[in-house]
């Protein structure tokens, strides 16, 4: 449904010394994401997550490379598209001179629904993310968790068959992480296709069908969490040493006891996508 | 689908602006009240200008000044919603065409202009003056305001910081409130500051403005020069907009 191929973004930016200097925020991208999939792209922080997902959207054109949704390249009919996809941005993006109940009219009206479809669909969402009694207050009064819930709202009036959500859960309680995460599943199993970023790798790990780990803008693997960690070794022995933490990958938990009892002390665990994620870009940043 | 882009943009700014249109009427009254107690009663008795009472001179290009002001500024938010909220991603991640915001944006701006400017013909009734007004009176403050618009939105879509904002107004429209024909007949001034000042757009507004409301004759060329400034302007306003997703 969504084939990314060679997508390469380069920002040209004028120093200190006046001098032009080009930087590959993303280098060379490609993946393919199936309808209903929810597809995750893990990154540290600065791995051009959030650029990926601005060119997909359209929101910043591409330096080079191919997108094609349903076999469409965006270059060709860039309204159409866009008619078929949502955004969930990771900042809080609503305008606060209007209203909730106004801010999703705005979003209604620009996908060009008319006004018995949006007034129904509005209502539908506020119900189904509880925020029915917040239509005609300001989005400033609401709480962090609230926002959140409320830009997915937003971006699923118009019914897009595909989502884009920009670390959906940045900054929140794991209440209210939870709460979401549930929305997400939902909406995959309605049929929606989804590309979520995030740098938390239980996020990755329990939402995603897929994940590609990204790090400075280029594509380290991408498979499923699961087998990320088989290919590993399936279970860890961790352990402290003077240069710091220490892991070390076996198959079996026979094996990795025979190992651990080498060592004074150490910890014998099932691995996770965090290991994974350490092992291929070498950085701990934002987990 | 142009019709209704257009629609739905203007529409966000009428919201905003009819939930606070008292107060935006009431602020709009103070200047123009200062100007005419100021230079109309106080000053403007002991002047006659053009055989004609000062207050009727200086009317039209209060409107124009007026016009310039509140047209620029109502679009600036524009900034902010880029900067600041990013609430213009909404419209960039839309199917929607990029002229409509632009055209959404001015008209909304234009609509704000007309209300303040007819508080200002309103007022100037009250103080005495006497002016002509008929369509082409209309069209010219339409243009005015268009103009001043679409460079209050290619500013915001340009310019990085709040304070740059705030330079536009004093280093580009402080400058030609009071130069461009507002206070006084251009025709009083050095001929090469005559003939900068003649090229700006506000010194035909003020020039077709008081003609029409004096009843005097006025050049159509004038007219088609605005006409040209709101074509080039609205350009690089469109230019503007596209280049946020480069």
């Amino acid at each position: 449904m969504i084939k990314v191929k060679g997508l390469t973004k380069e920002f040209i930016r004028k120093g200190r010394d006046g001098k032009m200097t080009a930087k590959k925020a993303v280098d060379d991208l490609s993946f393919e994401i199936a309808q209903g999939e929810i597809f995750g792209l893990l990154g540290p922080n600065g791995a051009g997550k959030t650029t990926t997902i601005r060119m997909l959207t359209m929101q910043t054109r591409k330096t080079s490379g191919d997108i094609q949704y349903n076999g469409i390249s965006i270059e060709k009919n860039e309204k159409a598209i866009k008619a078929m996809i949502g955004v969930v941005p990771q900042h809080i993006n609503f305008d606060m001179d209007l209203t909730v109940g106004q801010n999703m009219e705005l979003h209604g009206r620009l996908h060009h629904m008319d006004k018995q479809q949006r007034q129904k669909r509005i209502q539908e969402l506020l119900h189904y993310i509880e925020l029915e009694d917040t239509v005609n207050m300001s989005p400033r009064q609401l709480s962090g968790g609230m926002k959140r819930r409320l830009l997915i709202a937003r971006a699923l009036i118009h019914k897009p068959q595909i989502l884009f959500m920009d670390e959906p859960t940045v900054a929140l309680d794991p209440q209210v992480r939870h709460r979401i995460w549930d929305l997400i599943r939902e909406m995959a199993a309605q049929g929606v296709t989804v590309l979520l970023t995030t740098h938390y790798i239980e996020e990755a790990e329990k939402l995603c069908n897929r994940v590609a780990i990204i790090n400075k803008g280029k594509l380290v693997d991408i498979d499923t969490p699961a087998s990320f960690c088989q290919q590993m070794g399936r279970y860890t022995v961790e352990w402290q040493t003077e240069e710091g933490r220490q892991f070390k990958f076996f198959d079996s938990k026979e094996e990795a006891a025979g190992f651990a009892a080498t060592l004074d002390s150490s910890h014998i665990r099932r691995s996770n996508l965090e290991d994974v994620f350490i092992e291929l870009t070498g950085r701990r940043e934002g987990i | 689908m142009l019709w209704q882009d257009i629609w739905t943009v203007f529409w966000r700014d009428w919201v905003v602006l009819r939930r606070r249109l008292k107060k935006f009427i009431f602020s709009r009254m103070v200047a123009p009240l200062l100007y005419m107690v100021a230079f109309g009663w106080g000053l403007g008795r002991s002047i006659q200008v053009t055989g004609g009472s000062y207050l009727d001179f200086l009317v039209p290009g209060i409107l124009a000044l007026n016009s310039m002001n509140i047209s620029f500024n109502s679009v600036t938010p524009v900034h902010s919603e880029r900067i600041y909220h990013k609430s213009l991603e909404e419209y960039i991640i839309a199917p929607v065409i990029p002229e409509a915001f632009v055209i959404g944006k001015v008209l909304a701006a234009v609509l704000r202009g007309l209300i303040s400017s007819a508080i200002i013909l309103f007022l100037a009734g009250l103080f005495g003056a006497q002016l002509q007004l008929s369509a082409l009176f209309l069209l010219v403050l339409v243009l005015n305001c268009i103009i001043f618009s679409e460079i209050g939105f290619f500013a915001a879509m340009t310019i990085s910081t709040y304070e740059e904002m705030g330079q536009v107004n004093t280093y580009i429209l402080l400058p030609m409130s009071f130069l461009c024909g507002t206070f006084f007949s251009v025709h009083t001034l050095p001929d090469l500051v005559r003939y900068a000042i003649q090229m700006l757009p506000l010194t035909h507004t003020s020039y077709l403005l008081r003609g029409i409301a004096l009843s005097q004759p006025v050049a159509l060329t004038s007219v088609i020069v605005l006409i040209l400034y709101a074509l080039l302007f609205f350009g690089m306003a469109r230019w503007a907009y596209l280049r946020l997703t480069k």
